[in-house]
This record gives structure tokens, C-alpha cells and sequence, in this order.
């Protein structure tokens, strides 16, 4: 209130054509006003920039100055405890890609990724729908989706890898007793990775449907009373309303679990206790082998081949970004037309 | 300007104490300490060392200004990992650190950024090859041993009852006495009348042989010789030709493998003698285990570990104090006692201490007397493991794991396989 009180006093002030009753004073007050008008013309400009600076400064520390170093460190002989070494240009991206085991990781960690984000998604989606119904304790039923993503992942990782053991987990034995051969949920591919996916959808499905049913709640409601009125079923309803609506959301998700699914790393490393992967690289994930590489046991401390191996992930992790942008942007808007 | 100029002072003695703690630099020279001072010791260790709260108290009670405090990692592996990392960063160490003798040469590349230990208190303390593989190039002695792995058979006697084997353990050493072919003979014997395996693990069976190797999967100058030395190949085809019928198809540390200590799924394992206490933990309420003093082809050493105390600590002299006291034969005696970690301390070897003690578990099996004995049937020569010893171990066994437990190969698919992976080591 006060700002915009400010442009009126100097607007007044010509017309105003009597000498002013002290001049010092009336000279501050102007040159005060026209400051305050120069702060304020500042304070829209810079002021948001200012308040959102604090999350970019600290990604840069945290996040793009990591990226870089590894970038450093990728084009080094870097030993974990010996530290930088000779200058080996791009050798060690030479060297990752003519790993056979490299290979291996990529294939696991995209196969483990589709294997959770599609079933994932679509449960996500089919909870939160149902949920987005007049059910009675309602925040009840809310909170409870979000339960297992409270538990530790290697909490769950462990709990899952006992239900999955080739011997004597409860699965097999469950199989057993119906007449079925066992499922060698560790020495096969497959299996494996559904193993993995079924932690990874346990805990995140919940967490996604809650996302999807808070974007579902911002649906005006007139749509489905007109939606009814005109006859539409509950699942036409669904996919002609819901699906479109949530548009934004629905990419917003999808890039989310496609950066987190090819950088899943805890429920795999947990698998087992040796955290290698497997025997054959059955299970081991990109990230699996980056840490194997830097720290674990079967590639000896090399950083240079672990950064290598980062930066790759990190290309590959751009470029189906970006496919998956286009991809749903192409899809979800075929549904509406309504813009922003 | 006054402010800015101490701001910059105080920065460049930030980073100046960042930098010391970061190049390991110990400020506290001896003369400086004040013994009296309140200080915390941290001691890492790794599956159980047997160092009890009880044990640790003791300390304090003999040093009332320490304070101790315990950090286990669960498995070697996992200690590895934290160790390297941090040594390379240069701190967040503990003060005494556990290291395992199959990943013990790679850390000792590094030797500068470790206290040297030797001193006249700890002279003679161990057993020659011990303390051998724990001095560096420079002669420094850089970790002082706490246990060692002789190697016995521990087996089930209710399973060797029920296919028609002795079941007393001077029976059974006699019975088992000879080589490793005589051992999976005998095995074969068992499996025709039993529906248990022989054993539980080819990883494990190949450990054994290797052992009592003294030139394995590397040789002593440097190169990785696991894939042309003809030892390696001939005890990974003998294996794997007796595996079919005498293994249990379980891979070492697996879920499935810790299950099987209580369910009866194999007769026999070789039972260097920290195993005694992963048995026990395991087996909970299970009758039968027992130990026989007995090991093919002779005697073996399997595993056994060091403490060191890592540069970059704050209190080095008193950690080294400590970790001298950790690794006397009083100490290492009740770690025996709880866990079955048998001393390398050259006091204890035959002490009438160790000698008496038994475990209930075991079928009140005289596991000292026992185990001295095994510990004197160790070849002198210990294996020689180079710094890729552990990543070349690692390969091997994931090969035998891949034929044996998971099935997706066979015997030459994966050595061929076992090849190609030494060539991602070199």
C-alpha cells in the first residue's frame, strides 16, 4: 500500500505549482521516494532470482561440481588410495566399452528398469484412481500406500532376497509344495531381475500413486458430472478425463523413475551378500558396476574406469530422458488440446 | 577491512586443519600428548573378532581417560570397501582398523599412509609367517595379527549315523585320513546311502587346496598366473568332476548357504577355526555338529586377520597402545574363547590356557587342544598372496559358482569365461 502511494505524491507534484513549506525536507522526501521507487523496479526484478539462488548454488556445489570432477577423474589413471595418476585421455571410456561386463550392466539395468517403471506406472495410476473414490478413512488408506517406501531399501531388499532363495526361499518352497519346479531366482537372468523389480515396485508404486492422486484431486469435478450425464463409464471416464488431465504429471513421474530406474543400485547390491551381481553379471546394474570398479572387489580401485562408466550412464541417462520427454509429450497430447 | 582480513585468516586456518587432517598429518608429536587427556579410540572390525562390550570395558578400566568404541562391519567385503575408500580420502578411518590377510598385500602398496607398530613390548609376539606378511618393503611392521584359520573337518554325526559312518571324532580323523582324493572317496561312500551332500561348497574346497599352495593365482613377481598355472587348473577340474554328486550346490555366504548350516543339507566342511563361531551362530539348537582333528593332504591356513592403525588417526600412539593390548595372548585367548578365532600369538600356541578349552556346541569337543594341533600342521610356506589376490579370488570362485550352484555353464564354458574376466584384471 504504501509503494503505491509513492507515484501519486510525484505525480502531484507539478501540477502542484506552490513552493514547497521547507525545502531540505521536501527535497529528501522525493529523493527518498524516487530511491524506494528504484528499490521496488530492483526488488521485482532480482528478488525472485535472489530467493531461488540458494537451490542453484548449492546444486552447483553438490551436483554440477561432482559432475564435473568425474569428468577429471575419467580422463586420469586414478587409483581410489593412490590417487591422480598419468594423464590417459580417453582410454578409460575406451577401456569401459570393451568391457563385455559393461555390456552385461547396461542390458540388466534397462531390463530392470522396464521391468519395474511400466508395472509400476500403470498400478500407480490404477491405485490412485481408486483411491481418488468417496472411500471412508480416506487419509488412512492414503498414508498406508506410502508405507513401504518408509521402509529402508535394504530392510527390504533383505526380507525379499530371503523370499527369493533358491533353496530354501519361501517362493520356491511355496512351488514346491504345488508341484512346481523351483525358479532359480539367482542363477537366472529373468528371474532375477523380476526379483529385483518386485522390491522396487513394492516400494515405489505407493509412493507414485500419491502423486498421481494429488494431481488427480486439481481435476475440476464438473467434468465428470457432465462426463456421467452424457453416459460415460467409470473406465471411460478414467481414460478420456483422468489420463489427459494428468498429463504433466504423468511425464514428471516418468522421467523421475527412468532416472531412478537405470541408477537403481541398493536393492541389487542387496540381492546378495557378496553384492557382485551374480556369478555371470546376472543382476548387476550400471551402477553396480561403477561401485565395483571405484570400490568393490572385482575391479580394484580404478576411479578412472568408474568415472568413465559414470559419465556414460549419466549420456545415457540424457538420451532416454529425452526420448521419453518427446515420447509422452507426443502421447499425452493427442488426448487434449487445452494448452496451459 | 578488519573484518574481512580475519575472516581470511580464519579461512586459511580452516582449510590449514583441513589439509593437515586430509594429508594424515598428525600434529600431536609424543612429547606433547598429555596421557591424562579424555580421548575415544575407535576400533572397525568385521564379522565378529570376538572383542566383546565386556573386553572393550576392561580397557577403560585399565586406561580410565580412553574410551572405546566398536564399529563391525558385516562382511570382509564390506570392510574392504570403507577401508580403501576412506584411506584414500584421508580420514573418516577408525583408529584401529581390521584388515583380512586375502586383501591385506593390496593395502600394504600403501604402507606410508599406516603407524609403523614395531616396538620391543610386541617383539616375537607372532608367529614368523605372520608378522612376516605384515612388514613392508622398508621393514616397517605395519599390522599386528590377531587370529589365524587352521584348518580342521567339521562334520554331522547324526547324518555319518544314519548312512553307517562313525560318529566319534577319533573315529572320523581316522577315517578321513589321506588326501583330498580320499576325502571325496569317502564322500562317495556317503552320498550312495545318504540323501545329504558330501560337502557344502566347491568355493570353499577350493580354498582349501589353494592354500596349501604356495604359488597360486599370482606369482611372487607380480603377475597374475591364475589362468596358465597348472595347480589352479587341474584343483578346478578335480573339483568340479566330484561336484555333481558331492556338493551341495550352495554358494559361500549366500542365503541359502547360512540356512543350510541348520538343516542337514551336507555332511561335512572344511572348518578353519573362525568358522566355529559362524557355525554355531548359525546352527542355533541344532545336535550333531562336531569337529574332527583331521584335514585332507596335511594341514591349511584359511583367512586370519590383522589390526592397524591408519596415519590419519588423531590419537596414533594411543591407538597403537591399544591395539598392542587387543592383540596380546590374554586378549586373543577370550576372543578364542567366544568365537573360535584361533591366535597367531606364539605364547599361545600350546599354552595349558588354550589347550583346556572346550566347546559345548561341538559336542564339548576339545576345540584348543585340537586346533593347536591343526595350527601345527600348517605349512611353514604360507601361500603367497599379491595385491590381485583377492580380485583374482573373487573371479575363480564366481567360475566354480557359475558350473556348481547356478548351473549356466559348464566346467569349460567358464573357464573359458574365467579367462576373459583375468584379462579385465590386468
Amino acid at each position: 500500500m504504501t509503494q503505491s502511494l509513492a507515484p501519486d505524491v510525484v505525480v502531484s507534484r507539478p501540477t502542484d505549482s506552490q513552493p514547497a513549506p521547507s525545502g531540505p525536507d521536501d527535497e529528501r522526501r522525493i529523493r527518498r521516494i524516487a530511491f524506494g521507487h528504484r528499490l521496488s523496479h530492483w526488488d521485482v526484478k532480482l528478488s525472485p532470482y535472489l530467493y531461488i539462488s540458494p537451490f542453484f548454488i548449492l546444486f552447483a556445489i553438490t551436483g554440477l561440481f561432482p559432475l564435473i570432477y568425474t569428468g577429471v577423474v575419467s580422463l586420469y589413471d586414478w587409483h581410489i588410495i593412490g590417487g591422480q595418476g598419468d594423464f590417459v585421455g580417453l582410454k578409460n571410456f575406451e577401456w569401459v566399452l570393451g568391457q563385455e561386463k559393461f555390456w552385461i550392466a547396461l542390458r540388466n539395468s534397462f531390463s530392470i528398469f522396464l521391468l519395474s517403471a511400466i508395472p509400476q506406472i500403470i498400478l500407480a495410476l490404477i491405485i490412485a484412481a481408486i483411491l481418488d473414490q468417496n472411500l471412508k478413512a480416506k487419509t488412512f488408506w492414503r498414508m498406508g500406500v506410502l508405507v513401504p517406501y518408509v521402509v529402508a531399501p535394504v530392510a527390504v531388499a533383505l526380507i525379499f532376497s530371503n523370499m527369493f532363495g533358491d533353496q530354501y526361499g519361501l517362493i520356491n518352497n511355496i512351488l514346491g509344495q504345488i508341484g512346481l519346479d523351483p525358479i532359480g531366482w539367482h542363477s537366472q537372468v529373468v528371474p532375477s531381475h523380476l526379483a529385483i523389480a518386485t522390491m522396487v515396485n513394492f516400494r515405489w508404486t505407493g509412493y507414485n500413486a500419491l502423486i498421481f492422486l494429488a494431481a488427480m484431486q486439481a481435476i475440476p469435478r464438473d467434468y465428470y458430472e457432465a462426463a456421467a450425464i452424457d453416459g460415460a463409464s467409470r473406465i471411460r471416464q478414467f481414460f478420456s478425463i483422468t489420463i489427459p488431465s494428468l498429463r504433466p504429471t504423468l511425464i514428471f513421474v516418468i522421467i523421475t523413475s527412468t532416472i531412478g530406474g537405470l541408477q537403481i543400485f541398493d536393492e541389487p547390491r542387496m540381492y546378495d551378500s557378496t553384492g557382485q551381481g551374480g556369478a555371470s553379471a546376472q543382476w548387476m546394474t550400471i551402477t553396480m558396476y561403477i561401485y565395483n570398479q571405484g570400490f568393490g572387489v572385482a575391479g580394484g580401485g580404478q576411479f578412472g574406469h568408474a568415472a568413465a562408466a559414470a559419465w556414460l550412464l549419466f549420456l545415457v541417462i540424457v538420451i532416454v530422458g529425452l526420448i521419453n520427454l518427446l515420447a509422452t509429450r507426443a502421447i499425452a497430447s493427442t488426448g487434449t488440446r487445452s494448452g496451459k | 577491512m578488519k573484518i574481512s582480513r580475519r575472516t581470511t585468516a580464519v579461512a586459511i586456518a580452516g582449510a590449514t586443519a583441513f589439509a593437515l587432517v586430509a594429508t594424515g598429518c598428525s600434529s600431536a608429536a609424543p612429547g606433547e600428548t598429555d596421557p591424562n587427556e579424555k580421548i575415544t579410540l575407535t576400533v572397525a572390525t568385521f564379522n565378529d573378532f570376538g572383542y566383546s562390550d565386556e573386553l572393550l570395558a576392561e580397557y577403560t578400566k585399565e586406561h580410565p581417560n580412553v574410551t572405546v568404541k566398536q564399529t563391525k562391519a558385516k562382511t570382509s567385503d564390506d570392510a574392504r570397501a570403507n577401508y580403501f575408500t576412506k584411506l584414500g580420502a584421508g580420514s573418516g578411518l577408525a583408529d584401529v582398523e581390521a584388515v583380512e590377510i586375502d586383501w591385506f598385500a593390496e593395502l600394504l602398496q600403501y604402507s606410508d599412509k599406516l603407524t609403523d607398530l614395531s616396538s620391543d613390548d610386541v617383539k616375537d609376539r607372532w608367529l614368523d609367517w605372520k608378522a612376516n606378511a605384515a612388514t613392508d618393503a622398508d621393514g616397517r611392521l605395519i599390522a599386528y595379527g590377531t587370529d589365524i584359520g587352521p584348518q580342521a573337518i567339521c562334520y554331522r554325526s547324526d547324518l555319518f549315523k544314519a548312512a553307517g559312518l562313525p560318529t566319534d571324532r577319533a573315529e572320523v580323523a581316522t577315517l578321513l585320513e589321506g588326501d583330498w582324493d580320499h576325502y571325496f572317496e569317502v564322500g562317495q561312500g556317503f552320498v550312495a546311502k545318504s540323501d545329504a551332500a558330501w560337502f557344502d561348497s566347491v568355493g570353499s574346497i577350493m580354498q582349501g587346496k589353494l592354500n596349501q599352495e604356495v604359488e597360486t593365482l599370482e606369482s611372487k613377481d607380480g603377475e597374475i598366473i591364475a589362468g596358465t598355472n597348472p595347480v589352479v587348473e587341474a584343483a578346478y577340474k578335480d573339483i568340479l568332476a566330484q561336484s555333481p554328486d558331492l556338493s551341495a550346490h550352495l554358494s559361500q555366504w549366500s542365503e541359502d548357504w547360512y540356512a543350510a548350516f541348520s538343516n542337514g543339507a551336507y555332511a561335512t566342511m572344511l572348518c578353519p577355526s573362525w568358522m566355529l563361531g559362524i557355525i554355531e551362530g548359525e546352527a542355533e539348537g541344532v545336535e550333531g555338529w562336531d569337529i574332527a582333528d583331521v584335514y585332507p593332504n596335511g594341514g591349511g591356513n584359511w583367512g586370519g586377520s590383522y589390526l592397524t592403525v591408519p596415519a590419519q588417526g588423531a590419537h596414533p600412539e594411543a591407538a597403537k597402545e591399544f591395539a598392542a593390548w587387543l592383540t596380546a595372548p590374554e586378549q586373543q585367548l577370550k576372543a578364542f574363547v567366544k568365537t573360535g578365532n584361533f591366535p597367531s600369538q606364539v605364547a599361545l600356541q600350546d599354552a595349558p590356557e588354550l589347550l583346556e578349552v572346550t566347546r559345548p556346541f561341538f559336542n564339548d569337543a576339545p576345540v584348543g587342544e585340537l586346533m593347536a594341533g591343526r595350527a601345527a600342521a600348517v605349512p611353514a610356506d604360507a601361500p603367497f598372496k599379491g595385491v590381485k589376490y583377492f580380485q583374482v579370488m573373487t573371479a575363480l570362485q564366481n567360475s566354480l559358482t557359475r558350473v556348481d550352484v547356478d548351473k549356466t555353464q559348464n566346467a569349460k564354458e567358464s573357464w573359458a569365461q574365467f579367462l576373459k574376466d583375468l584379462d579385465a584384471l590386468k
